[in-house]
Formats: C-alpha cells, structure tokens, sequence
C-alpha cells in the first residue's frame, strides 16, 4: 500500500504529521516565548508543505501561498508576538484551566474524531495531498482546544493563529488551496485581527493590571 | 414640455418635496425662512400633486421604472386611478397641513426647525412614493422611509421620557406590520422571484395561499391603520406629537395602509373569498366599537381624536369587508356601492380629522393645555378656530350636510342590500352589523359633542384661558382650506364619486358613475332615486334658512325690553365655571353603560376624607389580554437565554466547540 503513494505525497504526509506534533507541542506548552517559536515552527512546516504541493503539482498560485506562509506566519506574526510579551511583560508560564495531561488526552480523542470525520470527505477528493486532510481538521481542533483551556489572552491569540494554518493546511490538502484573492484576504484579516488584538491587550492590562481574560468575566450584563 | 406625463410631474413633485426638506437643513435654525418659505413651497407642491393626480383620474394608467436601488433591481413606478385618488388626498390635504405648520412651528420646541423640516418633507415624499410604487421593493423601500421619518416626527419633543415610550411603541409595530407586509408580498409572488406588482397579478395562487397572502396584509396594513389589536401605537403617539404631525399621520398616513388594503386584495390577488369579507368586517366592527367607546371616555383633546380615527378606521374596514363579501359573490353593482363608501370615507375623515387636529394644534399653543378638564369657552376667545373646529365636527360625527354624513349614508345603504346576499348566514348576520354601524356613529356623535362642547362651549374652566389668543393668519388660511374641502365633500357629493368612480372601476369592473350622470350635481342617489336619495344642497339651504330665520325673528320681533333677574336658579346664587359639566361627567353615563368594555381604576371620596378627591383611570383592555403577556413571555425568554452568557470567555469559546463537533459528528453525508 505504502509504495502506491508517491514520495512527494509521502514528504506532505511527513510535513503534516510534523505540523500535528507542533500542535500537540503547543497544546503542552507552558512558557509563552516558547509557544509563541512553536508556532512560528509549525508555519515554516506549512511553508514547507505547501511548497511541496506547488512543485509537485506546478500549480503556481502554491508558491505564492507558500511565501505569504513564510512571510506572514514565520516571520511577521511571530515577531509582532515576540514585541507584544516583551512589552506586556509577560514571559512566565502559562496557567491552563485544565491540567495539561487532560488536555492531551481531550486532544487524542479529538484527533481521532476529526480522522473519522475527515474519511469520507478525502475520498471525494483528488488531490495527492487528500491524506492530510484529517490532520488538518485535527490540527484545527486542537487550536479550538488551546484557546479553550488557556487562562493568558495572548495564548488565545496563538491558538486563533494556529486554528488559521489548520484550516490553510485543509484548503490545500482538499482542493490545491483556495482562490488567490481568498488567501490574500485571510492574510490581511490575520495581519490586522492580532494588530488589533495587540492594542486590546494593552487596554485590558491598562484595565485590569493584567492579562487574565478572568478578569473580564465581570463585563458580562447582569 | 407637453409630453410630461402626469407620473412625471408627481415624480418630479417628489423630488421637489426631498429637496426643500434638503434646503430646510441650509439653514437649520433660521425658523422664519423655513417656516414662512420652505412649508409654503411645500404647500404649493401638495397642490400641483393634488390638481395632477386629480386630472389623471379616469385616465390610463401610466408606468415609469427608476433606475435607482440595487443593480438590477430598478424601481417600477405606475400610476393607476386607485393611485391617483389617494394622491388627491396626499396633495389636496398636505396643503392645509402645510399651510397650517407655516404658522405652527416656533422656535425652540424641541427638534431645530431645519430638522423637522426635512422629516415632514420627506414623509411628505416617501408617501407619495408608496403609493406610486410598483413592485415590492419599491413599496417597502418608501413605507419604512414613511415609518422611519415619521418615527422621528413622533419624538420631536423627545425630551420627555413618554414620548420617546409612544415613539418606540409607534416604531414597535410599524416593524411588526411591516414583516407581515413583506411576507404577504413573498407569498404573492408564489415563489416565482419576481417582485413587481405586475409579477404578482399574474400569478394564480391557490385559495390557501391567497388567503395567507390576505391573512398577512390585513395584520400588516392593519397594524399601521390602527386595526385593532393593534392599534395601541396610535392614542400614544398621536398625543406625542406635533399637531400638524397627529394631522398627517391620521390623516393621510392612516390612509396609505387602506390603499396597501385595497392594492393586495382588489388588484394583486385574483381570488376573493367570501369569509375574507367577513374577517374584514369583524375586525373592522371590533376596532369601530371600541375606537368609539374610548374616544368618549378621554380626557386628553388629542388622545380623544386618536381614539376617534381608530373609530374610522373601522368604519372603512368594514366598508373593506362588505366590498369583499359583495365582490367574492359577483355583485358587483353593490361591491361598487361599498367601495364607494370606502374611499369616500377616506377623503372625507381625511379632511375633518386633520382639521380636527389642527385646531387642537391652535388650542394647546394658545393654552398650553391638552386636557379637556382645564378648557372650555374658547369660542369667545378663538373664534376662528372654534367655527372652523365646528365644520371638522360636524363631519366627524356624521351630520348632514357635511362630507361624514355621505360616506356613512353611503356605507348604510350597502348594507340595506346585505339580505340579497345568496349565503343561508351572511344575509342574517350582516344586517345585524349594520345596527352596531349605526351605534358607532351615534357614539361618534357623543365624541364629538363632548370634544366640542367642553373645549370651545361654556365658561372657562381656568382663569388662564382668557389670555388664549386666536390661531394666526397662516394656521386660519390652513384650517380654512380643510373646511372647504369638508364642506365640498360634503355638498357636492355626486361630483366626487364621479371621479373617483374610475378608481371603483378599476377595482371591480363597476361602478356608479353611469346613474349619477343622469341625475345631476345636486341629488346623490347610488342605486335608483325611487330607493333612497339625498340632496345635500336641500340639507344645507334649510340650515341656513332656518338659522336666519331665527336671527331675523329674535332681531325683529323680540319686544327689546331686557330684565336682568335671577332667573329660576335653583338655590345655586353662584353659577361659576366649575358649576358645568366637566369632561369626566358628560361621558361618565358612556362608561357606566359599557363598563365591561373598559379597564378603570376609580377612587371615589368619602363622607371622612379631609381633602376629598375623585379620580378614574380608563385603561386598555388590550394591554392586559395581549401586551403585557407577550412582553412577559420575551422577559422570561431573555432571562433563561441570559443564563449562557456566563461571562468567561472560555465558556463561549466552549460553546462554538462544541457546536463544531455535534455538527461534524451529526452531519455526515
């Protein structure tokens, strides 16, 4: 079986399984800088991947994605995040709601679920990147996970970016990634929802003297 | 310039009214240059629309598209006789209302003059627009501009925490009835995805669906009409408003809900049902009744108005209902009778009640007082306003020789031919309706008399009054032109349903123009002169005659000699202003006979108490039996929906998870 699947497919298999690894990585992170390296990781991956798929398949419009990956999620976000803990100051650890073993262990059984649900869908599907589209949903759902049990704001944000290069890793195993102006206009959303996240952070510890989003549980209306 | 269509000229009338709502905010404070230019010109607009839609009656119809709006999606405009009539009663009455609002608007009260200037205006547009329009999108596109600004006409004093209450209500159920309007529209097109009106009267729908479609547009148009029960918005925001506001709104606002009436169950559907009628006619009797009893029973000069038009907005839904029964059975020379009797109603409660209106505009800015209690002998004072006051009277509680009495006598008569209907029920059960039209209009009677008497007769009641000074020259011009038209629709009778004839025809393929083109201007008589005929000019020369008459007797025979003496003054030396009737008094027989229709809150004095006081309260049945339940059911809704929002984000992050997987897990293929 294993020798029907070309070796190109088999490196984007390779790059997918990584990127999963980075996303349980990150779900046991506990030290925001280093959170913030692992997602940079899993963007140079997805970078990767995709660059695979564009030579594989000679669809142009990959490289293009694959540089707007390598530009934005390796190096501009990460950077941005990088300055925001510098100047927020909040390099210590990250408390999670849940301990981390539950997490992982809520990660595992999501995993499994998203390759069951995933099954029937990559069999409609053409592409020589079909296998990784569980992974991808997988990938999603973890990110969903982190944002869920992360007590810090900025971990939020991370989880909210890593769900981003799920869902970029879905588009291109499924269908070679979505239509050019799609991309560039998930890219600029990006760019701008964690410029505008960064100015609310500021806000919130101006407000609260601190980054825990529990402080915000008094906002509610009563 | 001699190929300008008359749709062309109402257009550009449109147009014309936005832009001098525009010019209002040049200068938004400058009161004397909006009022004494910009209402005027306005006026003068009102006129041209009111002569073009008057000419263009019993002419072809016309169709214009705009190409405005969405793409692809252009305006369809048509003006057709139905159109035409209610244009006639846009322009001819927005005339005295504008006139009137000339001298109304001062300085300082509330929204700046400019403002106000381009919301009237732009009412004044977006109802000219409604009825012109000619597809759906059209026709939402300007009714919610008409609720929208008249919304905001509604709060111009919003300072006052009651009135931004009546305004919400007011915008409440404009929202409600214009859902219920559009989904009448949706389910006219059957489904075919074409808006316009023309789409729609091709579309054969079957009986179900048509009479959701009717269903729908009666609670729609119902709710801006004033149809019971949902006619709670009008008593609130009629008072909160403006006079020359309250004037529009009834007047002519209140009559662009029964063309949408008229427009969906005559021309758009195909089908008519016999038991349509029926529904229509119930309602219509329910709101007519109650309308009636609570305009005797207020104490608020305007509030008793409002009560009055929701009164005939019954009546005419009733005329509605009959037309309908009439029609589903082919007999259309009287469905002709019964449409007459509609539109007629219209143009007639649409002159008397904006007069009416008015005139309460002139009292409250000579007084400062709405309530009936703390009025009383303004004749001495305003005599202008109260003779003027007593044309719009008369007319309202339906007396010869004034323009109520035709369309109420006409309305009867229709009824008189309700036993030939061919249905075992119907021709027992509606002559019984018309007993309960007769006692809506001798009520209305009592209404009116309570709202003239206490206001205009007597002595009065407040010292302050006798500073009360007479309308202007702008508001006098204004309600006198109102007067006139009262008083034409009342005398010339058979004229008018000449011309609006063709807007019957168009209808119902009948009307009564042949007979009364045999007779003559003076004689009105819709069926044959031998049944029933009434000769208004008789009516009038026989007041008149008897009235001087009976000047020239007390003048000429009286022998001269006066003798001041106590007359037979029952024990009372003093008979001070607080000896008359007071305006709780006259209707308090009203309110014992018909308690049960009314939820009061009374507190009599008694023999201890040391400052004795008597107070009543009427309050709205409807508020306890619907409003106040479904307000209560939403609130208890909202709390159980407050439980989720928990306030942690972590919670509501939860909640999309777990939406996520149930539909991954749920929704497989």
């Amino acid at each position: 079986m294993n020798s029907a699947i070309p070796f190109s497919a088999q490196l984007i298999n390779l790059f997918a399984a990584v990127i999963l690894l980075l996303a349980f990585a990150m779900l046991a992170q506990r030290r925001v800088l280093a959170l913030i390296n692992l997602f940079a990781l899993q963007g140079l991956t997805l970078c990767l991947a995709t660059l695979v798929a564009a030579v594989t398949t000679g669809q142009s419009h990959l490289y293009y994605s694959a540089g707007l990956t390598l530009t934005l999620k390796v190096l501009v976000l990460p950077w941005i995040l990088h300055r925001l803990v510098r100047k927020l100051n909040v390099k210590g650890e990250v408390e999670a709601l849940i301990n981390i073993p539950t997490t992982m262990l809520a990660g595992i059984v999501l995993v499994m679920i998203a390759f069951n649900v995933a099954l029937p869908i990559s069999e409609l599907s053409h592409t020589i990147t079909r296998g990784t589209l569980g992974i991808a949903l997988a990938v999603v759902m973890l990110a969903f996970l982190m944002m869920i049990t992360r007590q810090k704001a900025i971990t939020q944000v991370v989880g909210f970016l890593s769900m981003e290069n799920g869902l970029f890793l879905a588009a291109t195993s499924a269908t070679y990634g979505m239509p050019m102006v799609v991309e560039l206009g998930i890219a600029l959303d990006v760019l701008v929802g964690v410029i505008i996240l960064g100015v609310f952070f500021f806000q919130i510890r101006d407000q609260f003297d601190s980054l825990d989003i529990h402080h915000m549980e008094r906002l509610k209306d009563n | 310039m001699t190929s300008l269509l008359p749709i062309d000229i109402l257009l550009i009338a449109a147009c014309a009214w936005l832009a001098v709502g525009l010019l209002g905010l040049v200068a938004p404070r400058n009161t004397r240059f909006i009022s004494k230019t910009l209402f005027p010109l306005g006026a003068a607009i009102g006129m041209v629309a009111g002569f073009v839609a008057l000419d263009s009656l019993g002419g072809p119809a016309q169709t214009a598209v705009l190409v405005i709006g969405l793409p692809d999606l252009p305006f369809h405009l048509r003006l057709d006789n139905l159109s035409a009539v209610f244009v006639l009663l846009l322009g001819f009455v927005s005339v005295g209302i504008s006139i009137f609002a000339a001298g109304y608007f001062r300085k300082g009260e509330g929204t700046a003059p400019g403002l106000l200037c381009l919301e009237y205006h732009v009412f004044l547009a977006s109802m000219l627009m409604v009825l012109l329009a000619d597809d759906a999108y059209a026709f939402m596109v300007a009714w919610e501009t008409m609720a929208l600004s008249s919304f905001f006409l509604v709060t111009t004093d919003h300072r006052h925490e009651e009135i931004r209450r009546a305004g919400f209500l007011y915008l409440l159920i404009a929202h409600v009835g214009a859902i219920a309007i559009l989904l009448s529209f949706g389910v006219m097109t059957g489904g075919a995805g074409d808006y316009s009106f023309a789409g729609m009267r091709a579309q054969e729908l079957s009986p179900f669906w048509a009479s959701v479609a009717f269903l729908l547009a009666l609670a729609g148009f119902g709710a801006k009409a004033g149809l019971v029960p949902l006619h709670v918005w009008l008593p609130e925001a009629h008072p909160a408003a403006p006079s020359p506001v309250s004037a529009m709104m009834s007047g002519v606002m209140l009559k662009t809900a029964i063309y949408g009436l008229l427009r969906v169950s005559f021309d758009l559907l195909h089908t008519t049902i016999w038991w349509w009628g029926v529904v229509a006619l119930t309602v219509g009797l329910i709101t007519a009744l109650f309308g009636v009893l609570y305009s005797t029973v207020q104490n608020d000069m305007k509030r008793l108005l409002a009560y009055s038009s929701i009164e005939n907005i019954g009546l005419i839904a009733v005329g509605i209902g009959l037309t309908l029964i009439f029609h589903a059975y082919r007999m259309e020379g009287l469905a002709a009778l019964a449409m007459t009797a509609v539109l007629y109603h219209c143009l007639a409660h649409s002159a008397f009640k904006s007069l009416l209106f008015l005139c309460t505009g002139s009292v409250l800015h000579a007084t400062k007082e709405r309530s009936l209690g703390k009025l009383g002998g303004l004749i001495h004072r305003m005599p202008w306003v109260a003779w003027l006051a007593l044309a719009g009277v008369i007319a309202s509680a339906g007396l010869p020789p004034l323009s109520g009495f035709v369309s109420e006598w006409l309305l009867l008569q229709s009824f008189l031919f309700s036993p030939g209907l061919p249905h075992p029920w119907l021709n027992m059960v509606v002559p019984v309706a018309a007993a309960l039209v007769v006692l809506v209009a001798a009520l209305a009677g009592f209404a009116m008399v309570k709202f003239y008497a206490i206001i205009f007769l007597g002595q009065m009641r407040e010292p302050g009054l006798k500073d009360a000074h007479d309308a202007g020259t702008w508001e006098k011009v204004g309600l006198a032109w109102l007067a006139l038209i009262t008083l034409l629709l009342g005398i010339l009778p058979s004229t008018v349903i000449s011309r609006i004839d063709a807007a019957t025809r168009q209808l119902l393929g009948a009307g009564l123009g042949d007979k009364l083109h045999e007779q003559g201007w003076w004689m009105l008589a819709p069926i044959s002169p031998e049944r029933a005929s009434y000769e208004p000019m008789i009516f009038l020369v026989t007041i008149a005659a008897t009235l001087l008459l009976g000047r020239w007797l007390v003048r000429h025979l009286y022998h001269g000699r006066v003798r001041r003496t106590a007359a037979w003054d029952c024990g009372y030396y003093f008979q001070g202003p607080r000896a008359q009737d007071t305006a709780e008094g006259f209707s308090q027989p009203i309110r014992r006979i018909f308690e049960p229709m009314f939820r009061m809150e009374r507190h009599f004095p008694t023999a201890r108490d040391a400052q004795p006081y008597y107070s009543v309260k009427v309050e709205d049945h409807f508020w306890h039996w619907l409003y106040l339940p479904v307000a209560n059911a939403v609130g208890r809704v909202s709390t159980l929906i407050v439980a989720l929002q928990g306030g942690r984000i972590a919670v509501y992050l939860m909640y999309s998870f777990i939406t996520l997987l149930v539909l991954l897990l749920v929704a497989r293929p």
